[in-house]
């Protein structure tokens, strides 16, 4: 004979309470739909109905008030084996909480059955008004009746993409309709309306529970939708991270004797992190160790960008940049970026495009009229000027490494030529 | 041009080494929330990772990593601050019900929002403290290139063997910074191993080994019933009040973590014969360190160095070592030291002395300046 979902033991519920009727009608549901306990993984959230676990055959997982959703979305994102029945127990406490976590399941369309128990208060800690406490229902925390709607979970699942949704009121055989709910493949969701014993009997004596739904626009029924259930559709995949940084070719030899720390800065969009990439390429192609760091406001796409680069003969431990040795400046962002830096050089050289005002600085100033190149060209031509100028490397591996990464193409040559002749 | 391949020397980022690692380790789903300076550990991560989830919010995240790591998945995010403490109860959650996952943490400039692109190393305190009850976390630190390879692979060998959430702890600039490496120096990875129990006996979900941990299914299967628990619980997995057995089984979290960590202790240390005094430094602001010890002896001083990069549980060797120097300078990235008070408490000795600032890296010349004064 097969093991039943449910335990023979007592439910740990109160007399009257609307839990005990679900956990042994879903119990009977998940039976007559032909699941093996084993099959099914139950995911219980923090609330009295959190308690059910241990009168369980099935797996049981318990974590986190409102996370349930969310928990039983991950086990259902990596079961790979057909057949098995994710089935989320949830309160209307909890369904507050992690309200998003269900939405986002519903959206996503995961294949997976929630129940949310809608005793309409917190139970568990003293009985008070949640997120799905229905309007007008009295609560400890609102003995005139909850002044606020509470939210339509079901409309809510149902907008969201959920296959299929349904409202019942815990009374009766409910399991026909939790059998519906636990048979779709995809999101399904049932909103099992009770009043709790302890807490809402009391509070709202004389009140019936179906006139209580009723009163506050909560019809019961079922909803489907028509949404593709989940299914992983990952894009192409690197199979190896560093086969797609190639190693670089050697060139001719660089004549750096000491480390050389150089800022380069102008504005977001002209190709200042473009120009130190190509540069520190051309550096290792060199001979040289190196760093690049990147600095630019959050908005990347307006203001200044500057790249700090190191190049050394010999390992490079602290790649951090004080008051660098040269300074190359291409625009007025990346100036503002870098004028205290500038001011506090005591040696080392300004490269600056000539449109700019030179600030009060002891480094040795070169200006040349970078910008005239275009100012998406500026950087690079500055590169440019520095690798014929300061003799640290050749033009010659610059331009190579310009052309092997593509770069070299639609650049203004001739025009940098003059510039970097000047 | 005359010209032939440098063997193996790119230009490249921390952030691939730590996911090409976690990959080659074992890992097989990255789950996560854009957030900088974590942003190209993401990236990466979904270009790597077998499975990619995009997640809504950083408790999302958690919560599906954690299920994930339930059907026998080994999950891997990474985040920073702000994001950290979004998952914080769910990463409770994971040690309780003993399921391994990596979390990168990349430190940047708090409180709060602080400043996305600025680094820093002030969550040091906050991963101590991070479990309620104050069980310790494993926590790795990454301070090189070939940290950021290694120490990968054994957050999830530690993940794996121990059953637990284990924090790579990293920041801006080492994740962020692109720098020349030489690819031969990185050693070997295999995927760890994950045997599961085979036994015919009724298994029990939290029932653990000789090494205090218990052996593993994943609730995919369907000869053994699993039962996780986040609630105090006993071996059975069944939620408890505060039983004998359950708080043996809480106990044995902390004791499993603590004892097991011993065979991954992991830092640096250069020792120089006659040296009295002893620079401390992890994560980015060990690369200031190196360079501060050998300016320091290049200048005929006698210096030693300590790069702890096993941080939690804090292991006892640091004490020993640093009980061997008359003056200790410990540099970081905070204002208030928090790997000294990790280690010392908040009255600290006085001859262990500061280097630190906010907003900016800690210079090798700051930390000379400490030593020498």
């Amino acid at each position: 004979m097969t093991r039943p979902m449910l335990k023979t033991m007592p439910l740990p519920y109160c007399k009257g309470c609307g839990h005990d009727l679900i956990a042994k009608h879903s119990a009977a549901a998940l039976e007559k739909l032909g699941f093996y306990p084993l099959d099914v993984i139950l995911v219980t959230d923090i609330g009295c109905h959190g308690i059910i676990d241990k009168c369980m055959n099935t797996h049981t997982v318990h974590g986190l008030h409102g996370r349930s959703g969310a928990l039983g979305a991950g086990i259902s994102f990596g079961l790979q084996a057909p057949g098995k029945k994710v089935v989320v127990f949830i309160g209307d406490g909890g369904a507050t909480i992690g309200l998003q976590h269900i939405m986002e399941a519903a959206r996503l369309n995961l294949d997976m059955s929630v129940v949310v128990h809608n005793n309409m208060l917190y139970g568990m800690t003293g009985g008070q008004t949640s997120g799905l406490t229905p309007q007008g229902f009295r609560t400890t925390t609102s003995f005139e009746g909850n002044p606020y709607a509470g939210y339509d979970i079901c409309k809510m699942s149902h907008t969201a993409g959920a296959t299929y949704v349904a409202r019942v009121l815990g009374i009766g055989d409910i399991s026909g309709d939790l059998a519906k709910v636990f048979g779709q493949k995809g999101f399904s969701l049932i909103e099992v309306m009770e009043i709790c014993p302890s807490y809402g009997v009391k509070l709202n004596p004389g009140r019936k529970l179906a006139e209580v739904v009723k009163s506050a626009g909560r019809e019961t029924g079922v909803w489907t939708g028509s949404r593709e259930d989940f299914s992983h559709r990952q894009g192409k995949k690197s199979g190896d991270l560093l086969s797609e940084v190639s190693g670089i070719a050697k060139g001719s030899e660089h004549r750096l004797k000491n480390p050389l720390s150089i800022v380069i800065s102008g504005s977001a969009g002209e190709g200042v992190q473009l120009a130190a990439t190509l540069l520190a390429k051309a550096s290792i192609s060199s001979g040289l160790q190196v760093t690049q760091k990147g600095s630019y406001p959050v908005t990347v796409g307006v203001g200044f960008s500057t790249a700090e680069l190191n190049l050394s003969p010999g390992p490079i431990h602290f790649h951090g940049i004080d008051t660098p040795d040269l300074a190359i400046i291409t625009s007025e962002d990346g100036l503002n970026h870098n004028r205290k830096r500038i001011m506090a050089m005591q040696q080392g050289s300004l490269l600056i495009d000539s449109g700019l005002a030179v600030p009060e600085t002891s480094a040795r100033v070169i200006r040349r009229d970078f910008r005239s190149v275009g100012a998406r060209n500026a950087a690079i031509c500055a590169v440019l000027y520095f690798a014929r100028q300061f003799g640290v490397l050749t033009e010659e591996i610059l331009l190579h490494i310009m052309e092997q990464e593509g770069k070299a193409a639609k650049l203004p040559i001739e025009k940098i030529r003059q510039v970097i002749e000047s | 041009m005359q010209e032939k391949t440098l063997q193996d020397l790119v230009l490249t980022d921390g952030s691939r080494l730590i996911i090409e690692s976690l990959a080659r380790s074992g890992a097989d789903a990255f789950i996560g929330y854009p957030i900088t300076p974590a942003n190209l550990l993401y990236l990466y991560g979904s270009q790597r990772m077998e499975l990619m989830l995009a997640a809504p919010d950083e408790i999302t995240t958690l919560q599906w990593m954690t299920g994930l790591a339930a059907t026998g998945k080994l999950p891997v995010t990474a985040t920073s601050f702000p994001g950290f403490a979004l998952m914080l109860e769910s990463i409770n959650m994971a040690y309780m019900m003993e399921l391994p996952m990596v979390i990168v943490l990349v430190q940047r400039l708090g409180p709060a929002t602080g400043t996305a692109t600025c680094g820093a190393q002030g969550d040091l305190l906050l991963l101590r403290g991070m479990i309620s009850g104050g069980h310790p976390v494993p926590v790795l630190a990454t301070s090189s290139f070939n940290d950021c390879w290694t120490l990968s692979a054994r957050a999830s060998e530690i993940a794996v063997r121990l059953r637990t959430p284990v924090v790579l702890l990293t920041s801006k600039e080492e994740v962020m910074t692109q720098k020349s490496f030489g690819l031969s120096s990185l050693e070997e990875i295999k995927p760890v191993s994950r045997p599961l129990y085979d036994k015919d006996d009724p298994y029990q979900s939290y029932k653990a080994g000789p090494k205090g941990v218990p052996d593993f299914l994943p609730v995919s299967q369907n000869v053994h019933q699993v039962r996780l628990n986040a609630s105090t619980h006993d071996q059975q997995g069944n939620l408890q009040h505060s039983s004998e057995e359950a708080l043996s089984n809480t106990r044995r979290l902390e004791h499993k973590v603590v004892q097991q960590m011993k065979d991954y202790l992991f830092y640096e240390l250069d020792s120089q014969d006659g040296a009295n005094s002893l620079v401390l430094a992890c994560g980015i602001t060990a690369a200031a360190a190196r360079e501060a010890v050998g300016m320091m002896r290049r200048d005929g001083h006698r210096v030693s160095l300590l790069v702890p990069k096993t941080l939690l549980p804090v292991p006892q060797t640091y004490l020993e070592i640093i009980g061997l120097y008359s003056r200790v300078v410990i540099a970081e990235e905070t204002m208030n030291n928090q790997l000294g008070e990790l280690l010392f408490g908040s009255s600290r000795p006085a001859h262990i002395r500061f280097a630190g600032g906010l907003g900016k890296m800690i210079s090798p010349r700051e930390i000379i300046r400490e030593v020498m004064s």
